[in-house]
């Protein structure tokens, strides 16, 4: 109990928040617009997840916005060419493994700091992806939106893939020798090496993990629309790590896990809505998405010096 | 007139820890005060207490006289105290005149600097020390020596009386090492009282004038290296100062042979003030030591002999407290042939390690016990030399070939690297051994507990329970969990560093124990501590390292008085 208490009064907030939208806007909860916002959110949750890992490590990735958009337009053009759906997924996820290996070996291999190595990777995606798509629009052919299905249907894959992936990351986290050696890395990569772990290969392995994530999040995200738009993805990063942070996961690394940023992700995800359906005025939403940050951060730090004391 | 500074029964405390438990030492003008003893001995904090970094607990310190309670930092910088540390503290990026600057002009955000001004000191102060050393130079491409003279220039320029040096030779060669003590013989001329703080005997006979000895945090004694008149000045008030100075100094050469050199000084000697009598705490059998004044006869006491300062420093018995090796030692487990690893600077290292048998490793700080242990557990691997493992040959790269090998390696600094404090006691606990403790896919939470709960027992850990966080225990017992980590393992070749550091006194019997008790099981044990008297009592052999090489070998139980020297490089004869 008292070792959840962050992912808890997450969750507790929440349901507070859910709580009183029941109670002033009751109609949030029509399911059909409801699941076309959760389907709408599950690729950016994905990701989130994905980062959730690295920031575990004490590591950082800021070039998934980038990686997701030149997944979506990869993936995008093998589906115009008319190759089959499956191997349209199949390579956009290879191709964010690959990016993500590119980060992970500049970071474990060589052994820079995340931060600028996916910056650099951040502006190389993008500023790529601008120069050979030239912000045309990649048009996908019949068959691709909602995986050929009916949209309900489609969006059942959706998140039923998104809460695939959560309860897979949520289970090696807890039941795997290797999660348990990411949780080490994250806390001390020194004394987790002295204790016969290989660090640079976890944290390698973080990396290849969300870059994997990030394109199967890409292909998520392109059944839902008719069109491919190159600039997607904008943001991704910070929406994700924001998600993250607000979930419990230390920024310092080593705490935190994935239903923790489920909550946190819900709950930013909610506050938009939320005040739109409290008749909020909507220029609040971003400054009050910031004080949830800023009051997660402030919180792990007090927990923090705590243990130092 | 008074000393520069005095300390009277000075106390400090770090928690639990007794850092200084009654100092008393004092600073002439114009002399070189020598501060000498074992590592952990308590010279790094009293010189903080002196630089102002740490406030004293209890006793008094007096500065040209005056009592000064709350020193800070800029108080002792503004009263005259400048520290030279051995690592110097520039800033590499900035040139030497600009970091002379920083130190010696007055803070404001908003003053102009007049540059001109600013490269014109800092030349000046460089020549006066006859250094040849460009203002405009950036300070991180000088050598670590010029380094040292330009902190020793800020020390001038700030018009320091009273400069403390911390080991300033221990990097510097043999040339540069004459060049420093010329420069410091300088400073001395000017009247300037030095703290020289050293573990080379050789130079403490080369320069200083007095030495005071600390042992476990108190200061046991109080010398004249070469007696010198320097203390008429207290006796009788009205005669000119200490001057004159007894001639040139010998040389570093002429003196590094032990004492006999030296009493050619004593017809300097005043019969008084040349011992400190010793602080009123436990009479620990020094008591013979302590030399009452003896009037104006001319039974002077003699200056200070290197035996007698080894003896000081060691000072105490080893007592029966350790536990007892009650079988002897079996095959040779671990052997060493020529081992070297020349990143971390361990040189030819040839040692046996036998089954059931402690191996101490005693030495000073950066002796290179620790570089060793690295090399062994794959960490910095050996570049040379053989390692071999029951009679064959093996290549430790990294950790994990260690780990396969059956060695064990408990590291230093646990609060950082031996538990990792953000994860329960029970992952702690069975990190070095998840593919034998859990041989399926999954982590089998029963096992972590039940092996958990049993490793606490066996090493009568005291926790909340499997779950608390390795940051919620004791010292003690997070070094307790950070053995049991690799006993796991059923090491054949267990490695020691430092187990019992920053460990209460019953913890660390209780260590001890445990220690021998896994000798006693067929473990081969090497041993690295800095508690000389830990070595001495648990150790069935003694391996003492200086320099990266193992310089000695002696029996358990052997004479500290022997290790101290083996360690301290006395018996190198001239330098």
């Amino acid at each position: 109990m008292k070792r959840h208490f962050r992912e808890l009064s997450v969750t507790g907030a929440l349901l507070l928040l859910l709580l009183s939208l029941a109670i002033f806007a009751p109609n949030f909860f029509e399911p059909q617009p409801l699941l076309s916002r959760l389907t709408a959110a599950a690729p950016k949750l994905v990701v989130a997840c994905g980062i959730a890992l690295v920031i575990l490590c004490r590591q950082i990735d800021i070039s998934v916005g980038s990686l997701f958009a030149v997944c979506s337009v990869s993936a995008g053009l093998l589906a115009a060419a008319k190759l089959p759906l499956p191997v349209a997924v199949i390579a956009s996820v290879t191709l964010g493994a690959v990016g993500g290996a590119l980060n992970g070996a500049l970071v474990a291999g060589v052994g820079l700091p995340s931060i600028v190595v996916t910056l650099a990777t951040m502006v190389t995606w993008r500023e790529g992806l601008r120069l050979t798509q030239q912000g045309v629009f990649v048009n996908l052919p019949d068959g691709v939106q909602w995986f050929g299905l009916p949209m309900a249907a489609g969006q059942g894959i959706v998140c039923g893939l998104a809460l695939a992936v959560l309860l897979a990351l949520a289970y090696a986290l807890r039941f795997l020798s290797v999660g348990r050696f990411v949780y080490a890395v994250g806390s001390d990569a020194e004394a987790a090496r002295l204790a016969g772990i290989r660090p640079r290969l976890v944290t390698f392995g973080v990396f290849v993990l969300l870059g994997a994530l990030t394109g199967l999040a890409a292909v998520m995200n392109l059944v839902q629309s008719p069109q491919v738009d190159p600039g997607t993805g904008r943001m991704l990063e910070l929406e994700a790590i924001a998600a993250v942070v607000v979930g419990g996961v230390a920024v310092s690394g080593g705490r935190g896990n994935v239903w923790g940023v489920l909550a946190g992700f819900l709950l930013l995800a909610c506050i938009t809505p939320a005040l739109t359906y409290l008749d909020v005025k909507p220029y609040w939403d971003k400054a009050i998405q910031g004080a949830v940050i800023l009051l997660a951060i402030v919180a792990d730090g007090v927990r923090r010096r705590k243990l130092n004391r | 007139m008074s000393p520069l500074l005095k300390l009277t029964s000075v106390t400090k405390s770090f928690g639990a820890v007794r850092a200084l438990k009654g100092v008393s030492f004092d600073l002439r003008a114009g002399e070189v005060h020598a501060l000498l003893g074992e590592n952990g001995a308590g010279k790094s904090t009293l010189i903080k207490v002196i630089a102002g970094a740490h406030q004293p607990d209890g006793g008094t310190l007096e500065i040209g006289g005056q009592r000064v309670t709350q020193l800070t930092p800029q108080a002792a910088h503004r009263l005259g105290i400048a520290c030279i540390y051995q690592q110097p503290a520039l800033f590499p990026d900035l040139k030497v005149s600009e970091n002379i600057g920083l130190r010696l002009e007055p803070i404001s955000l908003l003053r102009r600097i007049n540059w001109a001004a600013r490269r014109e000191r800092a030349a000046q102060l460089l020549q006066r020390l006859g250094a040849d050393i460009s203002p405009d130079a950036e300070a991180g491409s000088l050598s670590m020596p010029e380094q040292q003279l330009v902190e020793i220039a800020c020390a001038l320029g700030a018009g320091a009386r009273i400069v403390i040096m911390d080991e300033p030779t221990a990097s510097l060669t043999q040339t540069e090492q004459h060049r420093l003590f010329a420069v410091v013989r300088d400073l001395r001329a000017d009247g300037v009282g030095v703290i020289y703080i050293s573990h080379r005997l050789d130079e403490i006979f080369a320069l200083a004038d007095r030495v005071t000895v600390l042992r476990d945090g108190e200061s046991v004694g109080t010398r004249d290296v070469v007696a010198r008149p320097s203390s008429v000045v207290r006796r009788v008030p009205n005669e000119r100062s200490a001057r004159p100075h007894p001639g040139p100094l010998p040389q570093g050469e002429e003196v590094s042979q032990p004492a006999t050199g030296l009493t050619k000084h004593a017809t300097f000697a005043d019969p008084l003030t040349t011992i400190l009598p010793l602080p009123a705490g436990e009479g620990r059998g020094q008591g013979e030591r302590v030399l009452e004044p003896a009037g104006l006869s001319d039974s002077s006491p003699p200056p200070i002999t290197e035996s007698e300062l080894i003896r000081l420093m060691v000072g105490r018995e080893v007592s029966s407290i350790y536990p007892a090796a009650e079988s002897e030692p079996g095959e040779v487990v671990l052997s060493l042939r020529e081992l070297g690893c020349t990143a971390s600077g361990v040189k030819k290292i040839t040692l046996d390690l036998r089954a059931g048998e402690i191996v101490g490793l005693a030495g000073l700080v950066g002796a290179g016990r620790t570089e060793l242990a690295r090399v062994l557990f794959g960490l910095t691997p050996a570049d040379s030399g053989e390692i071999q493992l029951n009679g064959h040959p093996v290549s430790i790269r990294s950790p994990q070939e260690a780990v396969t090998q059956g060695i064990a390696y408990v590291p230093e600094d646990r609060r950082r690297h031996g538990v990792i404090l953000e994860m329960p006691i029970a992952h702690n606990l069975t990190m070095a051994i998840h593919p034998r403790l859990f041989p399926g896919t999954w982590l089998r939470f029963g096992a972590e507990r039940t092996h958990a709960l049993e490793a606490m027992h066996d090493l009568a850990v005291k926790a909340a329970g499997p779950d608390a966080l390795g940051g919620s225990l004791s010292g003690g017992n997070q070094q307790k969990v950070a053995l049991a980590r690799w006993l796991a393992t059923r090491p054949r070749v267990l490695i020691l560093d430092e187990p019992t550091q920053g460990v209460d006194v019953g913890a660390k019997s209780e260590i001890h124990k445990i220690i021998r008790r896994l000798a006693q099981e067929g473990m081969a044990v090497l041993l690295i501590s800095s508690d000389l008297p830990e070595v001495l009592g648990m150790s069935d052999r003694i391996a003492v390292m200086r320099g990266g090489e193992i310089v000695a070998m002696m029996p358990g139980g052997s004479d500290a008085h022997a290790v101290m020297a083996a360690a301290l490089g006395q018996d190198r004869g001239e330098s």
